[in-house]
């Protein structure tokens, strides 16, 4: 695992050579509160950076997640259909959301880091 | 990620609640509702604020309601000219559900009316944060002779299995009152007027005193282990699981009290004599059945529906709409409300909605899909 790059619409992004584990961030799922539901793409969709890659329902609302990157889905969370609620308990590890084979690992470049991530919270 | 259906309110134009700051130190997570800022939920979340007040008690606060008292000789008598309730046979420290209705029939609001003991005919109303500015000025502007004054006094709800025994160590005899009864007690010096009535569907207490002293009685009642704060997603949850009707949602000005299957808040002798709003539709509503029905709807999914998901028969015929929709964490599953087509609303009919791109199927549903468990006066102990 590398270091996480985040984007303002609260994803993040794990890069891995041209494998992107991506997830929400744990500010996003304080957020939305509890989960229960989670519509994933199904592996082998092409996904844009800045598309709709899914979809997660709390108690309260349904929420779009966007793509931070472009590429096709590999994977998908396998515990995430019985268990959506590991999002909220570990959302950078165990509930991370799909696995994408990014066409252009450069458009990382322009995610925030850790650091910048955390500036950005305190602006909100 | 974005939220679709959050509020969005300006800050700014938002009212606070008389416990505000009590609510931001026990962690609350605010959200607009109504014109006010009000607590979502607390540290434990929707889903444990709604499964604890099912088990123990929550403490919720209400404070955004419209309390008022309107005064005077046959005051009684002149409110049912805006309500189709007896109001007439209404004993005094009891409290009926029944709403105001416009001159089709349709929703205005609805409201708890309690008649207040004493020889002074006096009737204190609870109603809805968001209509009750319409609806002071309606009841102002129908029954001007009559004194019709708001009340500045907050209100905290104690909901769940363990509210009784709770309340009942605090205010000796409140344990006693009975399902939608009434009584003034001394908190301190200060009135406190308990109403056993709430919007869970559990055993509980609406608690109304002034606001100076509301925060000392959330805290004695949050000191006890089994009592725990909840917000406004729970009371949501909770409601919806009740199969409990919100205004704004499965209530409108064009929905009448007979569709809503609200027609047992209708008074019989109001169903002969008439005299209230909109009394010929609902005469026909009654006589005939309704068109359409207020009915619970069970997702086949594990996705919820949500309101306004429009409702269609297996040929594609629109039949109905959602009106409330969510997840249920009693049953752990997605349940939600909406009107149906009264041949399509039998309990087991299937109907199918739009989910995203997707179509799902849903079934009518009896309503509570949670069973109430209100109060019953043990036999031999009536309270009147």
């Amino acid at each position: 695992m590398t270091d996480l790059r985040y984007s303002k619409d609260h994803e993040y992004v794990a890069l891995d050579g041209d494998l992107a584990t991506l997830g929400i961030s744990d500010y996003a799922q304080s957020q939305l509160g509890d989960i229960v539901f989670i519509e994933l793409p199904e592996v082998g969709k092409k996904v844009a950076k800045g598309k709709e890659i899914a979809v997660i329902e709390s108690v309260k609302a349904a929420s779009e997640v966007y793509s931070p990157v472009s590429g096709e889905v590999v994977e998908v969370n396998p515990e995430l259909g019985e268990a959506p609620a590991l999002v909220n308990d570990d959302p950078l590890g165990r509930g991370w959301l799909i696995k994408v084979r990014v066409s252009d690992p450069g458009e990382c470049a322009s995610l925030m880091d850790d650091a910048a991530y955390s500036s950005f919270l305190k602006t909100i | 990620m974005t939220e679709s259906d959050v509020a969005t309110d300006a800050p700014s134009a938002l009212v606070k609640l008389p416990l505000d700051a009590a609510h931001r130190r026990l962690g609350a997570r605010m959200a607009p509702f109504a014109g006010y800022e009000m607590p979502l939920h607390y540290a434990q979340g929707i889903v444990a604020e709604t499964l604890h007040t099912r088990r123990g008690a929550s403490l919720f606060d209400v404070s955004h309601m419209g309390q008022a008292i309107l005064a005077g000789a046959r005051a009684t008598r002149a409110l049912e000219s805006l309500t189709p309730a007896d109001l007439a046979s209404l004993s005094p420290e009891r409290t009926r559900y029944t709403q105001l209705l416009n001159e089709s029939g349709g929703i205005l609001d609805d409201l708890l009316v309690t008649r207040l003991p004493g020889v002074e005919e006096r009737l204190l109303l609870v109603v809805n944060a968001s209509r009750k500015q319409e609806d002071f000025a309606l009841i102002r502007a129908a029954l001007p002779q009559f004194d019709f004054n708001p009340l500045d006094r907050a209100l905290l709800a104690l909901q769940g299995p363990r509210a009784s025994a709770v309340l009942g160590a605090l205010l000796p005899g409140a344990e006693d009152l009975p399902f939608m009864g009434w009584r003034a007690f001394d908190f301190g010096g200060a009135p406190l007027f308990v109403s056993r009535s709430g919007y869970t569907g559990e055993d509980g207490f609406e608690l109304s005193l002034r606001a100076e002293h509301a925060e000392d009685l959330a805290r004695m009642l949050l000191s006890h282990e089994d009592v725990a704060p909840a917000g406004l997603g729970a009371r949501d949850a909770l409601r919806l699981e009740a199969g409990l009707p919100l205004y704004g949602h499965d209530l409108d000005e064009t929905t009448d009290p007979v569709e809503a299957g609200l027609g047992w808040s209708i008074g019989k002798r109001r169903r002969l004599e008439g005299g209230f709003p909109g009394f010929e539709r609902i005469r026909l509503a009654l006589e005939q059945g309704p068109a359409r029905r207020r009915v619970g709807l069970e997702p086949q999914t594990k996705a919820p529906l949500r309101d306004g998901a429009e409702l269609s028969a297996h040929d594609g015929e629109a039949v109905g709409h959602v009106t409330s929709g969510g997840f249920s964490p009693t049953l752990q599953r997605p349940i939600a409300m909406g009107y149906v087509a009264s041949n399509h609303a039998n309990v087991g009919a299937t109907l199918s909605a739009p989910l995203r791109d997707k179509r799902v199927d849903v079934t009518v549903a009896a309503l509570p899909f949670v069973p109430h468990r209100y109060f019953k006066t043990p036999a031999g102990k009536d309270a009147r």
